[in-house]
């Protein structure tokens, strides 16, 4: 290998863009969550005074702070077994068809992961319409009433999440389905012989050894659901009354609605520990689990 | 007559192979009835942008429009301004494939040279994969600010234009490409540029068409960053013109739906057929 200038030349168009944009934006988010930055700042500085820890004390003060809190912990403690289950299951029926026909059929699994969010939540929107949506008009063909899909505040929980559920699974179906084709042909065809019928195998050999699929799936979805933001933002705006606001969207608010630059700082740092922590229990669990 | 080998799995040789069990058939209807609720949203949404405004709000709703009219595509290129978001939404796709050439850049150098700092700078792509955008949405806004890019598209493209998870890509896929093949262009005079041109990246062209897919699809989706970086309307793309469609115009379902149809149809046009590189590109960054 040679020194020269060639390999930096090759490397800093991307780093410089990498450091601006991923590096100094952390340590900019912690210096200014110290601070009363708000609009005036792009006036003059000199409006811009050092605060210390006040913005935190504030934030956890705050009561839609915690409510955003509580809503992401709930969105996250029903959304992620949610996607899991549903997603392995799925991958589970279709790594057991062959040919043409099921592999078609995977394709239309994955297209709501890669459509627009802005799209997909107009589309949902019109299907959740109180008085024109066609659910509500497939559910008066069973008697129900009209149902108030995104402007109930315990049913629009339900209504945000199911179409983030409906987006998550697909990127999960093609993880498992990788994962599947890892899962040893002789290892099914030993438990056959032992007699094992098609769940136990199912649960005994196939499951054991998705593991770290399962494992991975679960970590990244967790994520996910922490940082979750597109489809309240969309469809409900985090409303009706904050009942739909996650931390993310209360970030976006107190950012950028209402220009609190250094009080929405304090509460993204707060987001990030909350996130280092949960995957590092995680990451944890995952390694006394191997112990055994 | 030739010998045939034994067949691996009895079970489906006794089994003639045209005539599939009944379990196949239950999986296959199970399979494909999900499938159908799936797509679904996607089949009403085209179904009702081809219908009359007053027929998209009729009870009850009819599935397939009865009077399919065009009149709400040409309202969108006429009155309103999709034109001109669509325009913007191409070249921010098109700054994004700028990003792309600096990450293969990046990656070549990370796989093939040895440099001071290579791995404190390699720790720094792997360590801004971690970090989630709502922490960085605020500084990177000041930033932009700063650099007087906010209300441009370039502005718009440019905090997403560069990724740690791509450059780790293109530096795996790239160390695998034999030294001595570089070697032997050096010593046939070829510059280093032209190396990498003529040489790195046509041997990576699997790994380019799964990230040229990637790309794509990530630009033309964007929506956060449209979103904060452009105030004025002239730079709006797709995404946010079609949230704005979605505060405006709650009444028209036809129209709403037709300016959907405008965002997703290119999107299921390139999926259908890239498809493979859409899920390898897909399977390996849920790896990340």
């Amino acid at each position: 290998m040679r020194k020269s200038l060639t390999p930096y030349l090759f490397v800093s168009p991307a780093m410089l863009l990498l450091i601006t944009f991923g590096i100094v934006p952390i340590i900019v988010a912690a210096v200014i969550s110290t601070t009363n930055m708000n609009i005036s700042a792009f006036a003059s500085w000199n409006n811009v005074d050092f605060v210390g820890v006040d913005n935190y004390a504030k934030l956890f003060a705050d009561p839609d702070f915690w409510q955003a809190l509580g809503n992401t912990g709930l969105f996250a403690v029903v959304g992620v077994p949610a996607i899991v289950v549903l997603s392995l299951g799925v991958a589970l029926l279709l790594n057991r068809g062959q040919g043409r026909f099921f592999r078609a059929l995977r394709a239309f699994y994955f297209i709501p992961a890669i459509t627009a969010i802005v799209a997909i939540s107009l589309v949902w929107g019109y299907l959740y319409n109180t008085q024109f949506g066609l659910l509500n008009y497939l559910l008066s063909l069973v008697g129900v009433d009209q149902v108030q899909w995104l402007s109930d505040p315990v049913l629009s929980k339900f209504s945000v999440g199911l179409v983030a559920v409906w987006r998550g699974t697909g990127l999960n179906i093609i993880i498992f389905l990788a994962a599947l084709q890892g899962v040893p042909k002789d290892y099914l065809e030993a438990a056959s012989l032992d007699g094992a019928g098609e769940w136990r195998k199912t649960f005994s050999v196939t499951i054991p050894l998705l593991r770290f699929a399962i494992f991975f799936v679960t970590v990244t979805t967790t994520i996910a659901w922490l940082q979750f933001f597109d489809e309240p933002f969309v469809l409900t705006d985090g409303g009706p009354l904050g009942a739909t606001t996650s931390v993310s969207i209360f970030l976006y608010k107190e950012g950028f609605r209402l220009n609190q630059f250094g009080y929405a700082s304090a509460g993204s740092i707060v987001l990030f520990v909350i996130i280092a922590i949960v995957t590092l229990i995680q990451l944890r669990l995952r390694r006394a689990d191997d112990d055994y | 007559m030739t010998i045939r080998p034994l067949p691996l799995r009895p079970d489906r040789a006794r089994r003639s192979p045209r005539a599939p069990r009944p379990g196949v058939i239950a999986l296959g209807g199970v399979l494909a009835l999900g499938a159908l609720a799936t797509a679904f949203p996607f089949f009403w949404m085209l179904g009702t942008s081809f219908k009359p405004q007053q027929e998209s709000l009729d009870y009850p709703p009819t599935v397939l429009p009865q009077h399919p009219t065009l009149e709400w595509f040409q309202q969108l290129f006429t009155e309103l301004d999709f034109g001109r978001y669509l325009l913007n939404t191409v070249i921010v796709v098109l700054i994004g494939f700028v990003g792309l050439m600096f990450m293969a850049m990046a990656g070549y150098a990370f796989a093939k040279f040895d440099f001071r700092g290579r791995r404190a700078l390699f720790f720094v792509v792997l360590a801004t994969m971690m970090i989630p955008v709502q922490v960085t949405m605020i500084p990177t806004y000041l930033i932009l600010n700063g650099l007087k890019l906010t209300n441009t598209l370039v502005g718009i493209a440019l905090p997403t234009l560069v990724t740690g998870f791509s450059i780790f890509l293109f530096r795996q896929f790239m160390t695998t490409i034999p030294t001595e093949m570089l070697e032997a262009a050096r010593l046939d005079g070829a510059g280093e540029l032209r190396t990498f041109l003529q040489i790195v990246l046509p041997m990576s062209r699997p790994i380019l068409a799964v990230q040229v897919v990637l790309t794509f699809i990530s630009g033309w989706n964007s929506f956060l960053w449209p979103l904060i970086v452009a105030s004025d309307q002239k730079l709006y793309t797709l995404s946010v013109g079609l949230a704005l469609l979605n505060q405006q115009l709650a009444v028209n379902p036809s129209l709403q739906m037709a300016a959907a149809s405008v965002m997703v149809v290119p999107i299921l046009l390139v999926f259908i057929v890239f498809q493979r590189y859409v899920i390898q590109g897909f399977a390996l960054s849920g790896l990340k």
